[in-house]
């Protein structure tokens, strides 16, 4: 029965990691880049959400909306102003702007909300189920409802769109989109709006479980999910939901089962073990470069 | 009228004069060669021609439009295509995908109707899946259209990139090196596609290639380029009959 529990702890945290490991892994495919400022979009959404509905005392509903508006917006601005002018420059200095970028968000959040940790309680009230012995809470059952949607809707988009496939063409060659009339800059922006808007939709489910702000909160979960977007293959979004639930899953065992001080370092070990066997992650390809 | 005019055209890298001064002007429906030995810039004249490399000097003009500036998507809109001499299919997508998403900007729908999969989205994609399918008809591809790009036999992949750069519904078609690697049957089944696609969708191709059969054998006028300069200019048999191009193909 624990196990039972342990497990469906891990689905929840993972499939939360799963939502920003895919906005990880949709701006590597189609920018070649990893955006580290990724996580610190989910520290936004929660403050924004905060802001919204303890500060301003809109509805639950229009919040999450307004929120999520927020982050998509904040994701194609730092892409337009932070990452556009270097589409050219060498990938390091795209990587260092990015790092840039993600700690004058995080200084931003301290400069405006100070240190001190803000308590925030859930606005999601849905009651817990009870299945024989095992109780799932309510945020566990809203969580898993949202990223199933918000998974199946992403997946249909992208292989069902005008702009999926556009986006599916530019991640496999970028010269060869452009010359077949397809707007690049349109879709790497497009990109990093669909990334943030579901760092914002984490982002709500994360403050809804772990009911406290920091200017840091978005780091260690980032940190996370870009491992979880490696584990699964980096550019392959079944790789990057894969490898999200995975490093839950482990993560929450490990902390039941072995250690809660070892768990990260068990997550990550388990991360240099699976690199090492198969460097491309778990769904990602192999490539063989022809000579 | 002249479809496509060059004049003065030139591009340096650094100290290199890759392409220097070239004219020539394509008439609406022509089929026009370009051929030159290795390294003459050929291929860099189609990048020049479809945006991928700025010119350094000289303009290019389509039905009187400056293309000089534009990025390779606006001139794909404005009326040029082209395939490459090492194929750059998208190879994950399936054959009818690729061709389809060369349809886009041509087939509008809102984001609205795509969410929420209403009628006018399904009768939109069925009239693209149908434009599609016609296109990959003319290359006898329609039979594979949901097999994966990468997993096509190499003449077809040949013959499937030509079938995307036409669903882009160019008034220009760029074929770089089209018979590459293709046997001498595969070659003479290409020609005759290539004459057909020219009929049937009224368009102009400006063709390289280095098999000079197919040159000679279906375009109307040629275009010799050497060290990235004009070396010749005329009908198949007033170029080969050039002393200068024999030189340059044959040395001394």
């Amino acid at each position: 029965m624990e196990f039972i529990e342990q497990l469906i702890n891990g689905l929840r945290s993972g499939s939360i990691f799963a939502l920003i490991a895919i906005g990880y892994t949709m701006v590597y495919g189609i920018a070649k880049m990893i955006n580290f400022a990724h996580g610190d979009i989910i520290m936004v959404g929660a403050y924004s959400l905060y802001i919204f509905i303890a500060k301003v005392n809109l509805p639950p509903v229009v919040a999450v909306i307004l929120t999520m508006l927020v982050c998509t917006i904040l994701g194609i601005t730092i892409e337009k102003v932070a990452y556009k002018p270097l589409r050219k420059a060498p990938s390091l200095a795209v990587l260092i702007t990015a790092i840039g970028v993600s700690y004058l968000l995080q200084s931003l959040a301290l400069l405006i909300f100070k240190a001190t940790p803000i308590p925030f309680s859930s606005f999601i009230e849905v009651p817990a189920l009870q299945i024989g012995k095992i109780t799932i809470s309510g945020i566990t059952i809203v969580t898993f409802l949202v990223t199933t949607v918000c998974m199946i809707l992403l997946t249909l988009f992208i292989n069902r769109t005008k702009i999926g496939s556009a986006m599916r063409a530019v991640s496999e060659d970028k010269q060869a989109a452009q010359l077949m009339g397809i707007n690049v800059n349109r879709t790497i922006s497009i990109t990093f709006a669909i990334g943030s808007m579901l760092a914002a939709i984490a982002g709500i489910l994360f403050i809804s479980q772990y009911t406290s702000l920091r200017p840091t909160l978005g780091t260690l979960p980032g940190i996370k999910a870009f491992v979880a977007a490696v584990f699964g293959g980096i550019g392959s979004i079944p790789g990057a939901m894969l490898g999200g639930l995975l490093l839950g899953v482990i993560e929450s065992l490990s902390k039941a089962y072995i250690s809660t001080e070892l768990a990260d370092a068990i997550v990550f070990g388990i991360l240099v073990l699976v690199l090492l066997v198969k460097p491309s992650g778990l769904l990602g390809k192999n490539r063989i470069e022809k000579v | 009228m002249a479809l496509l005019e060059v004049k003065n055209l030139g591009i340096s890298f650094g100290g290199l004069r890759a392409v220097d001064q070239v004219n020539f002007s394509i008439k609406e429906g022509q089929l026009y060669g370009l051929i030159g030995p290795n390294g003459a810039g050929k291929t860099t004249l189609f990048n020049l021609l479809t945006g991928v490399y700025q010119p350094t000097d000289g303009s290019i003009m389509l039905q009187d439009k400056l293309l000089n500036g534009k990025k390779p998507a606006q001139i794909n809109r404005a009326g040029i295509a082209r395939t490459f001499q090492n194929i750059r299919l998208f190879k994950k997508m399936t054959v009818l995908d690729n061709v389809k998403v060369a349809l886009h900007n041509q087939v509008h729908y809102s984001l609205f109707a795509t969410l929420f999969k209403l009628p006018s989205y399904w009768k939109k994609e069925k009239e693209m899946d149908k434009m599609a399918l016609d296109i990959l008809k003319v290359f006898d591809l329609e039979g594979q259209a949901s097999v994966l790009a990468a997993n096509l036999p190499y003449g077809k992949q040949r013959k499937l990139e030509i079938a995307r750069a036409l669903a882009t519904n160019p008034k220009l078609l760029l074929l770089d090196e089209p018979a590459a690697g293709m046997n001498p049957n595969e070659t003479e089944e290409l020609m005759q596609t290539i004459r057909l696609v020219r009929d049937r969708y009224k368009i102009t191709i400006l063709l390289i290639e280095h098999d000079m059969k197919l040159v000679t054998g279906i375009c109307e006028e040629i275009l010799v380029l050497n060290f990235g300069m004009e070396l010749a200019k005329g009908t198949p048999s007033e170029v080969l009959n050039n002393p200068e191009v024999i030189t340059a193909y044959l040395g001394e």
